[in-house]
């Protein structure tokens, strides 16, 4: 018997509502916050250093819900972002055109998704394990890639990619929006999304359905690695470098967490992908918090995890029943 | 009221959003008595099973147990005043020894360390208190399912139960074990235990019930002794209609066209370890049953059929063709179609809502880049919700919050909104009620005058007469032979099950 049919809230509300308490808690220390300048027709502004700071680990976030969603995780993603910006170290070095460049990262990060997928999917070695593998050699490949040297890239077209502007707007948010959008699509308007989030509610019941679950999994490491290694491709560009040791460090972590603040749960099943863009943007804008309330690096986590506990305790169902009863019992009273 | 009731509940209530569980529920339980709490699905014994244990708390109406009014919160407080349950699911931890899963959160020990040998010791007397041999070191998941229902039992009745609660024990053990089951519950009753026995079987009902309270919709019909309340009687007080004897009739011969190829044919198609090989063909618009004990192998047949499992020997032919079923998918892709016995695990999405579970199988076979739109996808299941009778507030509830027998019609239609030639039913009507159990049968019915093979397997052998015009019957995991037409009869189908016939 149903103790809740309805489903009162929309699930993007309690992210949604995090962020806007964060910017506003900005507003408050600083009322500029939110204020935006347009030099020679670009916009500046502390939203859009957020949003371009937070495209990057929007799109590894992307990745990782469908993964997520499948039941899965995928550690690796950090080790792809630092093997891509390797990668395109290495092509523009040698004089490679842009298009061959872009098209090996993202190549790279496919051949990534394939592993894993591979050994998931097909293999049958479990989710955290097998990506683990990658994430520990990835660094070590990306290493060799540039033989140990932190690689300065100086190419204004590749620049462009993390910094550039069109029509005002900077360019790398614009193309991670794009991507969500593209990606809401494919996912929503073939039966892609169903068959994924049929395969993480109930794999074993799935493939009696006759859906192909290995493939709807392996699908899903594939695009996640291909996210990962665009994103290395903006990384790099970012600080026109390719940093092998630190290149995507931690950021398989991060986007964990847009994922599930963004309200699709790690057991897999239903995922949300705007909740994922929204939880991303949340965990930048509260990087770039600290970063202006003058908070050491050192410590910035710690304020993060403080977060991510208050954004899953709320989002828990024992919390959601509880203010339940609060909510009527004010009303009976 | 001459002995004083080990429990009494006035006037219970319970809703849901949407829906009324429990109306004005009274229920009374005396100390030495096994009682049946019996109803349709949605009738609201889940309801007052879980509101007795601590999972919901009721809305209105009192709970006494004994002299004592409680208000339960949780199941562990349900425990702790002696309201012990077993649940037709086992919910124990399969990767844990028996010991442990019998003492599991009220271990023994001293200073938070583990007193190995206690636990030993306390599970094995818990399970000698019961009669039942096993080895307390063996890992849960390596024994039967019965033999873990057992283990269940035990672990209830490791506290000091005054009220069990049996919620549909039965439905995965043979004729042997219930009767084992039974020993024990007697047993029980001979302690001046109150035993709550929620069950589908009404032969069962008779053999070890003393009293009966039906439930309909949520509210209480009656409370009757069970030696003055005849069958008949009883399944019209379920249904609130009368039953008609022809529910009770044998299904006939099948009208089969011989002119035109078997819809399947399986020739000598066995699997080492799974069944040693058989031969089974179904024509269109015929029912052929699939009849033998627990374990003699028709589960694993129809896995076989499916593609679930590999064949390692024999052939089947689908139609004009010859066919190698790699996964499930394959045989999707032929037209076939397979109601798994297990819902939990091989069946519903349960996050996913009714309508996603509907289309899944169909939107799987239509593939990726086809995808049924969203008003295609309602229509179909308007349709088939109105078309089986499905109980679900809107087609977007979660699955997982129907009832069981609901939860079966959802997975029916999945199949059927693919359009098979053949479909599989594996137990449809186990743990459902009596109502959705006609539903389901007349549903067998209709397909096969639609011209659908129908592939049925079933315990019950008054349910394989009438529903099947011929029974192929399988013994310890090798076909025993087939009944049709005359020899087909409960006493030859049970002789054969047994081993005590020889059809040939």
């Amino acid at each position: 018997m149903p103790p809740e049919q309805k489903r009162n809230l929309s699930p993007l509300v309690w992210p949604l509502a995090g962020l806007c308490a964060l910017v506003l808690i900005n507003v408050a220390f600083d009322p500029a916050f939110l204020s935006l300048s347009s030099i020679d027709g670009k916009l500046y502004g502390t939203p859009i250093d957020i949003l371009t700071q937070g495209s990057r680990t929007m799109l590894v976030a992307l990745g990782m819900t469908l993964v997520i969603a499948t039941g899965g995780v995928d550690l690796s993603v950090g080790s792809v972002v630092a093997i891509a910006g390797a990668v395109c170290a290495m092509l523009l070095q040698t004089g490679h055109s842009l298009a061959l460049t872009l098209a090996a990262a993202v190549g790279a990060g496919l051949l990534a998704g394939s592993i894993n997928g591979a050994l998931v999917a097909w293999i049958g070695v479990q989710p955290i394990v097998a990506t683990l593998i990658l994430m520990v050699a990835g660094r070590g490949v990306a290493q060799l890639i540039v033989e140990g040297q932190v690689v300065v890239i100086s190419n204004p077209a590749f620049d462009f990619v993390a910094n550039g502007f069109v029509v005002g707007l900077p360019f790398a948010p614009l193309l991670v929006f794009a991507l969500y959008g593209l990606a809401h699509c494919g996912l929503r308007h073939t039966s892609l999304g169903l068959f994924v989030e049929a395969v993480g509610d109930n794999e074993t019941a799935s493939r009696f359905a006759g859906l192909a679950a290995t493939k709807v999994k392996g699908f899903a490491y594939l695009f996640c690695g291909a996210c990962a290694g665009l994103a290395g491709v903006m990384v790099a560009a970012n600080i026109k470098a390719a940093d092998s040791y630190r290149a995507g460090e931690n950021m398989e972590l991060d986007a964990i967490f847009a994922v599930v603040v963004g309200g699709t749960a790690l057991t897999g099943g239903r995922f949300l992908l705007f909740g994922t863009a929204i939880g991303a943007l949340l965990i930048q804008t509260l990087t770039s918090t600290m970063y202006n309330l003058g908070v050491p690096p050192a410590v910035a986590p710690v304020p993060k995890a403080l977060l991510i506990v208050m954004v899953a305790w709320l989002q828990s169902e024992r919390t959601s029943r509880w203010l339940r009863g609060l909510v009527k019992r004010k009303a009976a009273a | 009221m001459s002995t004083p009731a080990l429990l009494s509940i006035r006037n219970l209530g319970k809703r849901f959003p949407g829906v009324v569980a429990l109306d004005g529920v009274d229920f009374t339980v005396r100390p030495g008595e096994i009682h049946a709490l019996l109803g349709e699905n949605g009738a609201g014994k889940s309801t007052l099973i879980k509101v007795l244990t601590g999972v919901y708390s009721a809305d209105s109406g009192e709970i006494r147990l004994g002299e004592k009014r409680i208000a339960l919160k949780a199941p562990k407080e349900a425990e702790r005043e002696g309201i012990s349950t077993v649940y037709q699911e086992v919910n124990l931890v399969p990767s844990l020894s028996v010991a442990e899963n019998i003492t599991l959160g009220r271990q023994p020990g001293r200073f938070g360390l583990l007193d190995w040998r206690g636990i030993r010791a306390r599970a094995r007397a818990a399970l000698a208190r019961l009669e039942i041999e096993c080895d307390v070191e063996a890992e849960l998941g390596s024994l039967s399912i019965a033999h873990q229902q057992m283990v269940a039992l035990a672990r209830a009745l490791d506290t000091s139960a005054r009220l069990l609660i049996l919620d549909e024990p039965t439905a995965s053990l043979d004729e042997r074990e219930v009767e084992e089951l039974f020993a024990v519950m007697r047993r029980l009753r001979a302690t001046g235990m109150g035993i709550v026995f929620v069950t589908h079987f009404l032969d069962q009902v008779y053999a070890i019930c003393d009293r009966i309270t039906v439930l309909r919709n949520g509210r209480l019909v009656g409370e009757y002794l069970s030696s003055q309340l005849p069958r008949l009687e009883l399944v019209g007080k379920m249904l609130g209609r009368d039953v008609t004897a022809a529910d009770s009739a044998k299904a006939g011969p099948a009208v089969v066209n011989p002119g035109r190829p078997p819809v399947l044919a399986a020739r000598q198609l066995g699997r080492r370890g799974g069944v040693s090989p058989l031969d089974l063909t179904l024509h269109a618009g015929e029912v052929v049953g699939l009849g033998g004990l627990l374990g003699s192998g028709r589960t694993e047949t129809a896995r076989l059929l499916f593609g679930v499992d590999q064949a390692d020997e024999g052939k089947i032919r689908v139609g004009e063709n010859e066919v190698v079923f790699s996964t499930p998918r394959d045989a999707v892709r032929r037209h076939l179609a397979f109601c798994s016995e297990d819902r939990k695990t091989e069946g519903i999405l349960p996050n996913l809502s009714v309508r996603e579970n509907l289309i899944v199988a169909l939107q799987g076979k239509r593939g990726l880049l086809r995808p049924l739109r969203r008003a295609e996808q309602e229509k179909l299941c308007d349709h088939y919700i109105r078309a089986l009778r499905i109980k679900t507030s809107t087609p977007e509830t979660p699955i997982k919050h129907l009832s069981g027998g609901n939860q079966q019609k959802v997975l029916l239609a999945r199949w059927l909104a693919t359009q098979p030639v053949l479909i599989i039913l594996d137990e449809p009507t186990r743990g459902i009620d009596i109502g959705a159990k006609q539903e389901i049968e007349h549903l067998i019915a209709r397909l096969r005058a639609e011209g659908l093979a129908v592939l049925f397997i079933s315990s019950e052998v008054d349910e394989m007469i009438r529903n099947c015009s011929r029974i192929l019957v399988l013994r310890e995991r090798r076909p025993a032979g087939v009944l049709a037409d005359d020899s087909l009869t409960p006493g030859r189908l049970i002789a054969l099950m047994a081993g005590t016939l020889d059809a040939s």
